[in-house]
């Protein structure tokens, strides 16, 4: 197999709520190879994001901390590394685009300066070959007029040249990872097949690793070949991303993909999930998903279930008592 | 009810963007020309890209906007001339969803004093009426009498949405207007309140103008489905046809996007290239053929005249697709 880029362990992270620590991400594993696109789905609140900014030690210090766990990227744990060289990494080996293209941009600084920031701050390169390679990423994420582009002001270009703009800068320094938070979230429907297959694109040229972070199962399943599926600030289920559609093993998996309305399938009325997430300080106790889930027996509320490998499915792994159960013998993974 | 409830007729709509004081003044061509039915219990639905008008449609439809040429019709009177004041007795017909529910409650009211507004208004009922009315209507999109008594913030956003739901249906309206209803909400949420619009749909007999950016939830709930490109409607069409048989470039791409949640679909997207040209500017002939691959002379040239292909199906362009393998000339 190809190599782990990025492996990511037992990951913990809390936030400071009223002098108490409230845990937004519990025991969250997973690993990133050369060249692939993990997708990381679930709704609004189940930690996707907070993984992230983890996985950069971009969240405040004071009222936040990940109280354990280790990512290793490239071998190294850089949540031990100190300020200084973690930020050589952030920028230059590992970098992330946001999801509001017009508010993650400088409205102040003409495009030119905010990409060649980047570029100067990680090379030794002079100013003029800094402006020749943010040339060269301009053009290569498609923009028409990069000179134009370069010499303009964030709010004189549209959402989607925003987001290649931001593409460009994280790709200015060709970094081995790319972390890409609900990259077309805000942009529409055209746009965001543009973004996309721009996405691809770099990953197939250069090797890139992408975590691709969404709410989207329709981009999940154009872009992703292996999906980590969160709620409540846990993975509920891991899959390749052609199995987790075929059969999803996870209630709430099985929930959200019956849940989205598909094109052409003539339907009147969608499959729904009861209820809503509950609220980080007021977690359920035993299984998160349980007041939600249609097959919630006594033990789901009693203890949580752990994340184990679904038996004879290779990379397949789910947090739900139901296939244990079924198969008797389950390895912990 | 051969008789639509609401007919927009060749309505335009522009609005000034002089950008100082002795700023050369221009106009944003919002809404160019657009002409439309809608019969009594069907579901109407906008859909397109941001920026095409079709917020400013629904807001011209509720009279919060006038329009600059053309005629709006609702239930047998035209009403785009009418002041606010000869208006006022047709509102309580025509409610309004809005998309975020988080910024349409005000934050400092009880939830039932939000939902019983519109009955002070509209109705001369007496406290304790409209209480008992609040509550039956928080129990009809799924809420509890006991959630009356909070305020907006201690609801999710699934809850705030059925609440906006609960206080558009207060004064029994004939046509709701839902603007982007569940965008701002996550899937499963979404799933649950677009359920709720169709029963009550269904209980209430009520007529919906659906306006969504996503095309996969307006195939569910519509009826009848207009594609808005830069302000002009380029294709309507009944559900069926329109996702069978897209006829118009546009539509075609812009269905052609949509993420399908199936990895065993693998399918070729017809990518438009560009952005939106703007609306300060808009391009000669037709407004599509800056990013149309199908571009002909004909389309820079002349903008097209709105033809009706099939039964109910009409399309805004020279050169419409009729089949899979070209276009009929």
């Amino acid at each position: 197999m190809a190599e782990k880029l990025l492996d990511v362990k037992n990951l913990r992270t809390e936030f400071k709520r009223d002098k108490s620590w409230v845990t937004a991400v519990n025991d969250v594993s997973f690993h990133i190879n050369k060249g692939e696109i993990l997708g990381l789905v679930g709704e609004s609140g189940c930690g996707k994001s907070v993984t992230s900014l983890s996985v950069m030690r971009l969240l405040p210090i004071g009222t936040s901390r990940v109280s354990e766990g280790e990512v290793f990227f490239n071998g190294e744990d850089i949540l031990k590394v100190d300020k200084k060289k973690m930020r050589k990494i952030r920028g230059h080996k590992i970098s992330m685009i946001f999801q509001e293209p017009m508010s993650s941009l400088n409205p102040c600084m003409r495009i030119s300066k905010q990409i060649t920031e980047a570029i100067l701050l990680h090379n030794d390169l002079s100013k003029d070959e800094a402006y020749k390679r943010a040339f060269n990423v301009l053009k290569s994420v498609g923009i028409p007029d990069p000179d134009m582009t370069l010499n303009s002001y964030p709010h004189q270009l549209s959402g989607g040249m925003c987001q290649r703009v931001m593409i460009a800068m994280a790709m200015s320094c060709e970094p081995n990872l790319l972390i890409a938070d609900e990259p077309t979230t805000a942009l529409d429907v055209t746009i965001q097949a543009q973004i996309l297959s721009l996405m691809e694109e770099i990953k197939e040229e250069r090797d890139t690793g992408i975590l691709l972070i969404t709410h989207d199962l329709g981009v999940v399943a154009e872009m992703c070949s292996r999906v980590i599926v969160m709620y409540a600030g846990r993975i509920v289920e891991e899959a390749p991303v052609r199995e987790l559609f075929e059969s999803p093993m996870h209630p709430y998996t099985q929930g959200l993909i019956e849940s989205v309305p598909k094109l052409g399938s003539d339907m009147t009325s969608l499959p729904s999930i009861p209820g809503s997430v509950p609220d980080l300080s007021v977690m359920p106790k035993g299984c998160k998903f349980a007041p939600r889930c249609k097959y919630a027996m006594d033990i789901c509320r009693e203890k949580e279930p752990e994340l184990v490998a679904v038996p004879g499915q290779e990379h397949r792994c789910s947090r739900c008592v139901l296939h244990k159960l079924e198969e008797k013998e389950v390895s912990k993974l | 009810m051969s008789t639509p409830i609401v007919s927009v007729k060749n309505v335009t709509k522009t609005f000034d963007a002089g950008k100082g004081m002795f700023a050369k003044k221009t106009k944003v061509h919002a809404v160019n020309d657009i002409s439309f039915n809608i019969m009594p219990g069907e579901t109407f639905s906008l859909v397109g890209e941001s920026g095409c008008g079709k917020s400013t449609t629904g807001r011209l439809i509720d009279h919060l906007l006038i329009p600059d040429t053309g005629e709006i019709w609702f239930d047998g009177k035209e009403i785009s001339k009418l002041s606010q004041n000869e208006m006022r007795p047709l509102r309580s017909d025509v409610q309004m969803i809005f998309q975020d529910p988080y910024g349409s409650l005000n934050p400092r009211i009880k939830v039932q004093d939000l939902i019983g507004e519109p009955l002070l208004i509209h109705t001369n009922l007496s406290a304790g009426e409209r209480l008992k009315k609040v509550y039956e209507l928080l129990e009809v999109v799924g809420l509890s009498a006991a959630h009356g008594e909070r305020y907006p913030h201690e609801f999710s956003g699934g809850q705030r949405q059925r609440i906006g739901i609960a206080r558009a249906l207060t004064v029994h309206p004939k046509l709701i207007i839902a603007d982007e209803p569940v965008s701002a909400l996550d899937v499963s949420i979404q799933a649950q309140v677009l359920n709720l619009l169709q029963q009550l749909q269904k209980d209430f007999n009520l007529t919906y103008l659906f306006i969504s950016h996503d095309l996969s939830v307006v195939e569910m709930i519509s009826d009848k489905i207009a594609v808005m490109y830069l302000g002009t409607i380029v294709e309507t069409a009944p559900k069926k046809d329109l996702y069978a048989h897209p006829m118009h470039p546009y539509t075609r791409s812009l269905l052609s996007a949509v993420p399908i949640p199936d990895p065993a679909k693998k399918k070729e997207r017809t990518l438009l290239k560009g952005d939106l040209p703007s609306t300060t500017n808009l391009p000669a002939g037709c407004l599509f053929h800056t990013r149309c691959p199908y571009c002909q002379e004909k389309c820079i040239k002349e903008r097209p005249e709105t033809q009706e292909i099939g039964e109910g199906h009409f399309v805004k362009c020279h050169y419409p697709i009729c089949n899979e393998e070209g276009k009929n000339v």
